[in-house]
């Protein structure tokens, strides 16, 4: 464990998700406390229902905690106003989803060039297509996603999500749509860029090989921290 | 900003390029288009049809005095390069050795007529031809009666005044002959203006009036008038064509709500495309702000780039559109081009203003709320498919956009009655298209139990989204509508407006007939083989008391409320209404009543402020006739009858000396008739008003082809509603298809469920639209161009099976690759 706080990228305590259904409060997750350092790798496990996602969601400040505190790269996240986090995101986070989430009227390229753009980063072309090269699709340019295999999508994320240099990558069950030949090349892909660029990775999936890859998991039930393990892998 | 810039444009090359943007883009150049073209065109047609118009006043504008006209008055004139020519004109008696007879002088000099033609002949109704300027000095023209009234013949000598004259030719038509003072006309004798000086016939005391005519560019001619008539004196007036000739006045009026209400229901229709286009294209663009957002676009930056698309969106289509809309006037203009005889002026730029105006105005109103609720799309929505979605059809989404597109409409209209009725009109027909589709549906589904399996699939899918089907309906039923009003209605319609001048409308009218000729003149028409026109009495009186008030020229504001007091009104007495009357206010009076009653019309009541229950005055033959005013009427000016201002119930008027009138037509071959008829009646005065017929009718032509022309842009406007409506399901259909055929639904199936449903949408929207294409075209036909209106059975039929095998038929080729395509493939095109 590293105990110096300047090393841990995100710091979580004491967080809560509670959400009123029909059937009364129903609580997600549940006085949450962890620390992630820079340049780890972790997963966060667990059967469905048991907040995985919730806690990714709310980890990129894309959702707000009903209780406690996070912090993002030394930043106090909900202390942020919504814009801010966003700005914090285009700085320092990458994001790859289960489905992808390409915007179907751009190109690999223009949804690669798409964070560079809005950061207001100027020729973000050549810097998008080595980008795309780097994860081997430099003859796909100009497809659309519609165009292009689950994986090739996936690696276009991915390549989207790299291009900014983020400081930390969120993946939010990545190989969940693909074939496992596919999940393992993709999984490949982002492991070898996570150790080119010294990111952080947080994962969440219910896959325990992939989870096993990682530095460290967390097993979460019922929207409770019920276990930390150090993975044998490393 | 500049960033938001750059980026807005971006995403704007990219989602035209992947065709997001097509129907959006056509429904706003159509909407842009069919303004400007309008607009372009509507006062360019406008000037062309009152210089048209103008040829009856012989000029554009005449100013009439009773005073010598003051030669500053010609010089201002001149500065607004206008040109110009006096004339007087006078009553005088003309001698021959054996008869005199009372005659209307008019002396003109060159270059009258300014607009028109005068026309001469040498032998009495022998063919005329066009006259080469005015009579030679020493020279007069005549009219043809006074040949019988005087006994002379072309060639003769006559004294007029103190000089001898050569009767050079009988002069067979004048314009502005019908105008003015129509039924008072002694026979007119027309010389050169230099030679009133010989005649002595002017003096301090004579009642002549004098008149300036004026001719020029039409902009010019209006300033000139808006300068000069706040300096007009007492016994001065401005005459444009609109006051000379009611008919015509009406006409034009038409033809301008006609052309109005093509262009408020395009841009009505292209608004509703608007709307409907973008609302698709903000679900499409809910996953893109969520990607967006998470890869740290700010609320801010998202909300300018979407806008910033929008507006460039708006200017390329808006701007596509006034080119669309300049082009298609020039087709406009060709087809009215004709009736002007001199260059159109040169469009101006407002047309593209005001064009870019609507398109920007229609496309915020419509997408500005959804795109508000864009930005507030939750960055979670990455995680989670379900968050966010926007209420697809409430209230705050399209109410700006009805607002906005109302206030359009009455702006466009540029007359809040028409864009009251059409905003009305509209308003009934949403109402009531989702009422009835509401109910058609309820009862479609108490009967699907009944239906072939594929129909009770169809139906099914319906019911299961009542409000997204209903919203269907009304779109298609709009769509369908305005098919309707276009084809069958509009018929009718233009029908009607042609139909109210027809075929045998008087061309010639008959007046100063004797009491005691009104026998031997239809005796006369009968042996002639003709139907004896109806007669109509005429005595003249001056009104000088309304309600117990004296009423004087100086006691109204209005210029023609001073000119009806200066002059002797026309007034008649009837037993029943004349056909083409219509009762606004009031009872008619019956044949029991004995009591003295007036019926005056509707806008004589209007100018004067004359009420029903009001007591009139009338001074005739210096004896004060009162009687009570127990019904007010409209009356169709253009419908060429003799009409008259102020009827009286019989008993009233009898006692007073009067003479009768008639119209008459009469076919070409026919005219020897009146040679005969004037030989033998010579006190008859014949006017011959064909000309003004003629232009009337030109103006029909030309405006109901003009009209036609416009309306394809709202058949456009129209078939792009449905269009967009069918487009805006289409994710949701193909989502649902899929699953059908992943759960193992055969492609026939599916097809038969996708057109009973298509089918059923359309009959059901062809039917309401039906009702609402008869509503509203009972109501356009009534209310605003009071026009007769005949309900169609035709259109419910044509609505209902038309709409559903068109609709049906959009539906399966818009839904097609739905069917074709193997199911993961057609998922990913959603």
């Amino acid at each position: 464990m590293v105990e110096n706080i300047s090393r841990s990228i995100v710091r979580v305590q004491g967080l809560c998700k509670r959400v009123v259904s029909p059937e009364g409060e129903l609580v997600l997750l549940d006085d949450l406390s962890l620390e992630i350092d820079a340049g780890e790798a972790v997963a966060i496990v667990g059967a469905s229902g048991s907040g995985k996602s919730t806690l990714l969601g709310i980890l990129a400040g894309l959702d707000v905690p009903s209780d406690g505190q996070v912090w993002l790269d030394g930043n106090d996240l909900f202390k942020l106003d919504e814009d801010g986090r966003a700005t914090l995101r285009q700085s320092s986070v990458g994001f790859v989803f289960q489905s992808f989430q390409l915007l179907p009227n751009l190109t690999a390229l223009e949804n690669v060039m798409l964070p560079l753009e809005l950061g207001g980063v100027e020729n973000v072309e050549s810097q998008a297509s080595k980008m795309l090269a780097r994860v081997g699709l430099a003859e796909r340019l100009h497809h659309y996603p519609k165009q292009l295999s689950g994986g090739e999508q996936q690696r276009v994320a991915i390549a989207r999500a790299f291009v900014v240099k983020p400081k930390i990558l969120f993946a939010d069950e990545p190989t969940g749509n693909l074939d496992s030949a596919t999940g393992e090349r993709v999984i490949e892909l982002l492991f070898e860029l996570n150790r080119e660029q010294g990111a952080t990775i947080v994962l969440v999936t219910h896959d325990e090989a992939l989870a096993r890859r990682c530095n460290r998991l967390f097993r979460l039930d019922a929207g409770r921290l019920v276990a930390v393990e150090r993975s044998v892998a490393e | 900003m500049a960033a938001s810039i750059r980026m807005s444009w971006r995403m704007l090359r990219r989602d035209w390029r992947a065709g997001e943007l097509t129907v959006l883009s056509l429904a706003l150049v159509i909407a842009v288009g069919s303004v400007t073209s309008v607009g372009f065109f509507t006062d360019r047609v406008r000037l062309a049809l009152e210089n048209q118009a103008n040829t009856l006043l012989g000029a554009d504008l005449v100013m009439i005095s009773d005073q010598a006209i003051a030669d500053d008055l010609r010089v201002d004139a001149e500065r607004f390069l206008l040109k110009s020519a006096t004339s007087i004109e006078f009553p005088s008696m003309m001698m021959t050795a054996e008869r005199n007879q009372l005659v209307s002088i008019k002396a003109v000099e060159s270059p009258y007529p300014l607009r028109g033609e005068l026309r001469i002949s040498q032998q009495r109704f022998a063919p005329d031809r066009v006259a080469a300027g005015v009579p030679e000095a020493g020279s007069i023209w005549i009219d043809i009666q006074l040949l019988d009234l005087l006994g002379v013949n072309v060639n003769d000598v006559v004294k007029v005044g103190e000089a001898d004259f050569k009767i050079a030719a009988i002069l067979t038509n004048e314009p502005a002959r019908a105008s003015g003072q129509l039924f008072s006309l002694a026979p007119r004798v027309m010389l050169n203006l230099a030679d009133i000086a010989s005649t002595e016939l002017i003096t301090a005391a004579s009642r002549v009036r004098h008149r300036m005519m004026l001719a020029g560019e039409i902009t010019a001619v209006a300033n000139f008038r808006a300068m000069i008539e706040p300096k007009l004196k007492p016994g001065q007036r401005m005459e444009g064509i609109e006051e000379a000739r009611p008919e015509v006045r009406s006409a034009l009026e038409r033809a301008r709500r006609f052309l109005g209400l093509a262009a408020m229901v395009s841009v009505l229709l292209a608004g509703v495309a608007v709307a409907t286009s973008s609302q698709r294209f903000i679900r499409r663009h809910l996953d893109s702000c969520a990607v967006m957002r998470c890869v740290g676009g700010t609320q801010q930056q998202i909300l300018s780039i979407f806008m910033l698309q929008m507006l460039w969106l708006g200017l390329i289509a808006g701007s596509v559109g006034c080119l669309l809309g300049f082009g298609a006037q020039f087709v406009l203009v060709g087809i009215i081009g004709s009736l002007a005889d001199f260059a159109l002026p040169a469009p101006s730029l407002l047309p593209v203003l005001v064009g870019l105006l609507t398109g920007l105005v229609t496309q915020f109103g419509f997408t500005l709320p959804p795109l508000l609720q864009l930005k507030n799309v939750p960055s979670l929505r990455v995680l989670r498919r379900d968050l966010g979605a926007l209420p697809t059809r409430s209230i705050s989404t399209y109410g700006l956009g009805f607002v906005v597109l109302s206030a359009l409409i009455v702006w466009q209209a540029g007359d809040f009655k028409l864009g009251f009725y059409v905003l009305g009109g509209l308003i009934v027909a949403l109402l009531l298209l989702a009422g009835v589709a509401f109910l058609l549906l309820r009862i479609l589904g108490a009967f699907r139990a009944h239906l072939f399996v594929e129909w009770r699939f169809g139906v099914t899918n319906l019911m299961r989204r009542p409000m997204s089907s209903v919203a269907q309906v009304i779109a298609f039923g709009l769509g369908i509508m305005v098919l309707l009003l276009f084809s069958v209605i509009r018929d009718d319609l233009l029908d009607e407006w042609g139909n109210s001048l027809p075929d045998d409308a008087p061309n010639r009218f008959l007046i100063n007939i004797q009491p005691d000729q009104v026998e031997p003149l239809s005796h006369f028409f009968s042996e002639q083989g003709l139907k004896a026109p109806t007669l109509y009495p005429m005595i003249r009186g001056r009104l000088i008391e309304i309600g117990g008030k004296v009423v004087q020229p100086e006691s109204y504001e209005n210029p023609r409320a001073q000119r009806l007091l200066e002059r002797q009104f026309n007034l008649s007495w009837a037993a029943q209404m004349q056909v083409d009357n219509q009762l606004i206010m009031g009872e008619w009076w019956s044949a029991s009543e004995s009591e003295g009653q007036f019926s005056v019309e509707e806008g004589l009541a209007k100018t004067l402020a004359i009420e029903t229950g009001d007591t009139l005055v009338f001074l005739i033959d210096e004896q004060r006739v009162t009687a009570r005013v127990s019904n007010i009427r409209s009356v169709e000016w253009d419908s060429f009858r003799p009409n008259f201002f102020v009827i009286a119930s019989p008993g009233v008027l009898e006692s007073y000396s009067s003479s009768y009138m008639s119209g008459l037509y009469l076919p070409e071959s026919e005219y020897l008739v009146l040679d005969k008829m004037v030989r033998q009646f010579p006190n008859i005065t014949v006017i011959d008003i064909a000309a003004v017929m003629t232009q009337v009718r030109i103006i029909i032509e030309r405006v109901t082809l003009a009209v036609e022309y416009v309306f394809l842009f709202t058949l456009i406007a129209g078939l792009l509603v449905m269009y967009a409506a069918i487009y805006s399901t289409l994710d949701e259909r193909i989502r649902e298809s899929v699953i059908l055929r992943t759960l193992g639904a055969g492609r026939r199936r599916l097809l038969n469920g996708v057109i009973a449903e298509f089918v059923t949408l359309g009959a059901l929207a062809g039917m309401v639209a039906a009702t609402a294409a008869s509503l509203l075209g009972y109501i356009l036909a009534v209310y605003l161009f009071q026009l007769e209106y005949q309900f169609n059975g035709w259109v419910w039929l044509t609505g209902i099976i038309g709409g559903g095998a068109g609709i049906g038929l959009a539906g399966v080729l818009g839904t097609r690759k739905v069917l074709n395509y193997p199911p993961l493939l057609a998922l990913r095109e959603v």
